[in-house]
């Protein structure tokens, strides 16, 4: 059994590491373009929507707060904080969502997705349609790992209400609270990343 | 029942993972990872084969100087398929996923790998993303290299780009949640008394394999998602007319694909180092060094990946380092090699089919290894780059290097997977003419290359005919040196003299317990207590 457990951890790092790498090609990308292309990629942040952006920031950080908390109830084998803290981290990550798809409805509206419709005001259109092309590749694959985060979450709450985890186990709770906050990180390094650049100067 | 041919044995009626249960269903939904291992067997063998059918279309076109057998679209499908279904779906495979899946628990004195339901997913994900790209072979092919290169992947070509693109993204999972399950157990679940410097060099290797598997794959999965991003909804991340860089591409793509070629040999290595040291009774030379070797390798072989690149725009600087660090990973490999041979010196050497096999390892992977420096230096390769010098360097070290491994170690354990012995003497011809074939086919492709004959074209000058038609020539003689074994391996199942558990008097702790092993591998869980390779003290029994 401790076997087991030490084993699911090890196994749950392992993966972290390569979902680190995954996201790691499109930071080189990221980063080979905005040296190459630095205004165009300042320009292109300016058209996102740094309000949108912050509150989810602050809608993430909550989750994993939330999601810790989560945590803490299946150790001490509270199971009604067990289920609260996940059904709030579900509903956080569903805010989330739902705030995301605003924003990509709004890029829809003033033709900042990339392809055949892309049209952008600024000087070097090319470019910054390097930079939404990059923003969309980032931020879809994050919202994917949040979707999948979500359902394994929604398992997770099931499996509580019957009573499945105990004190002496519930390392699927702690594992995917391992994930939720490697989701979590990523969004701290989009964030900055996407919406910050060069906001200073304006 | 089946009727023993050899000594009168009585027939085992003892329970093992074969006759523990039957039908379909028990294999299908089976987590033991013997079954998963035998059921990755067939379905990479199957991909062997349907890579081998193009590889003879490729042979029987450059058998004569014009383009006379296909049209040249045609050829460039042919190649990439070849390579596709090859690397992707073969060699990337072999050896971890069979030998390794059934090995690594049995080596460790573990009931199965850490996570047994993951290696049958991960057996599900490889067959999903075969069927992909068989799809994509079906629909017409792919034209691309098995590269992929942008922005002719991207823009131009007009073949199933997306649909094997997605096949190959969906095996990387496949390959990642094996690497995954590897560390795991080789961290978890040793026996008691197993300490790392008392484990097979097989699972050293396995072990440096499983790193490059995640670290790498991972790279080439959002490349891939990137590249059908681009070339479906027109997301321009390596398109030059927005200013993106295709070069880019080719970055992302070779810090995989370089490493990959280690995740094909370094596993190769790890069975050779068991068949020198049980064929010729030693202790093998220098285990520490063979085994911090393999973790070189793996580390290593993440800094060379731009001698890919060398005239593909890279500065001239960042070429210089990357020539140098290329050359360092002739070290660790060299090391390797000389411990081999260090360990057969005095030893008590025999030689069984496997043994051939790893004798015809080391010579062919020294010369693809030493052809590999040519290629390492900046200014020869610029002079050899894209041409059958290539073609003939990575075929040494795949085909002559983890193929040889592979049959090696598949002729060797064999007993133990199915409890009958391999036919010997059919065994030691077969691995015969494999090597000679194997030379005939690609000793020319290097003189073809040094005299300038590029890769990738159907057609070429007429003075190239002679050393092409040698190697088709070898090439069948190759085709056949493969189909042997496929033969009487089949035909030991049912007709090879009965194996006992240890027909080599090997070492190891899956020489412990009966062939074919029960399915819980140990009736007791073993307690190591001494190092790996006692041979000193043991005398080769039967064959």
């Amino acid at each position: 059994m401790e076997q087991q457990r030490e084993a699911a951890w090890l196994g749950m790092w392992v993966f972290l590491v390569t979902e680190i790498m995954f996201f790691g090609g499109m930071f080189t990308a990221y980063i080979a373009y905005r040296a190459a292309y630095p205004n165009a990629f300042a320009e292109g942040s300016h058209h996102l929507n740094i309000v949108l952006g912050g509150i989810n920031t602050a809608v993430l950080i909550g989750s994993s707060l939330t999601m810790a908390l989560a945590v803490y109830g299946s150790q001490v084998g509270h199971r009604k904080m067990l289920i609260g803290f996940l059904m709030f981290t579900i509903l956080l990550g569903l805010v989330f969502l739902v705030i995301k798809g605003f924003e990509y409805h709004h890029k829809y509206e003033e033709h900042l997705i990339p392809g055949h419709s892309f049209s952008f005001s600024g000087p070097r259109p090319q470019n910054a349609q390097l930079f939404f092309s990059l923003y969309f590749a980032m931020t879809g694959m994050h919202a994917l790992h949040m979707i999948i985060g979500i359902g394994i979450l929604t398992v997770l709450v099931v499996q509580a209400t019957r009573g499945r985890f105990t004190p002496e186990y519930h390392s699927p709770i702690e594992l995917t609270g391992l994930y939720w906050h490697f989701v979590d990180i990523i969004w701290i390094f989009l964030f900055p990343l996407l919406y910050l650049i060069d906001r200073y100067t304006r | 029942m089946s009727t023993p041919t050899g000594p009168a044995v009585p027939v085992e009626t003892r329970e093992h993972y074969l006759n523990v249960n039957y039908g379909v269903k028990s294999w299908l939904l089976t987590t033991d990872h013997k079954r998963i291992a035998l059921l990755y067997l067939a379905s990479i063998t199957l991909f062997f084969f349907v890579g081998g059918f193009f590889a003879v279309l490729i042979r029987l076109e450059l058998l004569t100087p014009p383009g006379d057998l296909f049209q040249a679209e045609t050829y460039n499908k042919l190649f990439t398929m070849h390579g596709v279904m090859m690397i992707f779906f073969f060699l990337i495979p072999s050896i971890p996923a069979v030998l390794g899946n059934f090995l690594v628990p049995m080596m460790i004195g573990a009931r199965d790998l850490a996570f047994p339901r993951i290696n049958l997913l991960s057996w599900y994900i490889y067959i999903l993303g075969g069927l992909f790209t068989l799809g994509a072979v079906v629909m017409g092919g792919v034209d691309t290299g098995w590269t992929f290169y942008t922005p002719y992947s991207s823009t131009y070509s007009n073949s199933n780009v997306i649909a094997a693109g997605i096949g190959i993204f969906i095996t990387g999972f496949s390959s990642i949640l094996t690497g995954l399950n590897f560390i795991v157990t080789i961290h978890k679940m040793r026996a008691p008394g197993l300490t790392w410097f008392r484990l097979p060099l097989f699972i050293w290797a396995h072990y440096a394999t499983s790193l490059i598997m995640i670290l790498g794959t991972p790279v080439v999965a959002i490349t891939l998602v990137l590249l059908v991003l681009e070339r479906g909804f027109h997301i321009g991340i390596f398109d030059p007319a927005l200013g993106g860089d295709p070069v880019l591409f080719q970055h992302l793509f070779w810090f995989y694909s370089h490493p990959a070629v280690y995740i094909m040999i370094l596993p190769g290595m790890g069975v050779i180092s068991e068949l020198i040291s049980c064929f010729s009774r030693k202790y093998v030379f220098g285990y520490h060094f063979v085994a911090f070797s393999s973790l070189a390798i793996a580390a290593i072989s993440f800094l060379v990946w731009g001698h890919h690149m060398f005239v593909s725009s890279q500065s001239v600087y960042a070429g210089m380092i990357f020539s140098i660090l290329s050359f360092l990973v002739a070290i660790p490999s060299a090391i390797k090699v000389f411990n081999w041979t260090a360990t057969l010196y005095k030893g008590s050497i025999s030689y069984h089919a496997p043994m051939l096999y790893a004798f015809g390892f080391i010579g062919l992977f020294t010369i693809g290894g030493l052809t590999g420096m040519f290629l390492a230096a900046l200014g020869l390769d610029v002079h050899v780059h894209d041409t059958y010098f290539v073609v003939a360097h990575f075929h040494y070290i795949m085909v002559g290097g983890a193929v040889m491994a592979y049959l090696g170690g598949i002729h060797f354990w064999w007993p133990k997977i199915t409890g009958r012995l391999y036919p010997e003497g059919w065994a030691r011809f077969s691995a015969l003419v494999v090597f000679i074939g194997f030379h005939l086919t690609f000793f020319p492709q290097f003189i073809l290359g040094y005299l300038g004959m590029p890769r990738r074209y159907h057609a070429y000058p007429e003075e190239f005919q002679v050393l092409n038609v040698m190697s088709t020539a070898g090439a069948s003689i190759l085709g056949v040196g493969y189909l042997i074994p496929m033969i009487y391996l089949v035909w030991s199942l049912r007709y090879g003299a009965v194996a006992g558990s240890n027909p080599w008097g090997a070492t190891g702790l899956e020489w412990q317990t009966p062939s074919p092993p029960p399915t819980e591998n140990f009736k007791e869980t073993p307690i190591v207590t001494e190092e790996p390779y006692h041979y000193s003290i043991r005398e080769i029994k039967v064959v």
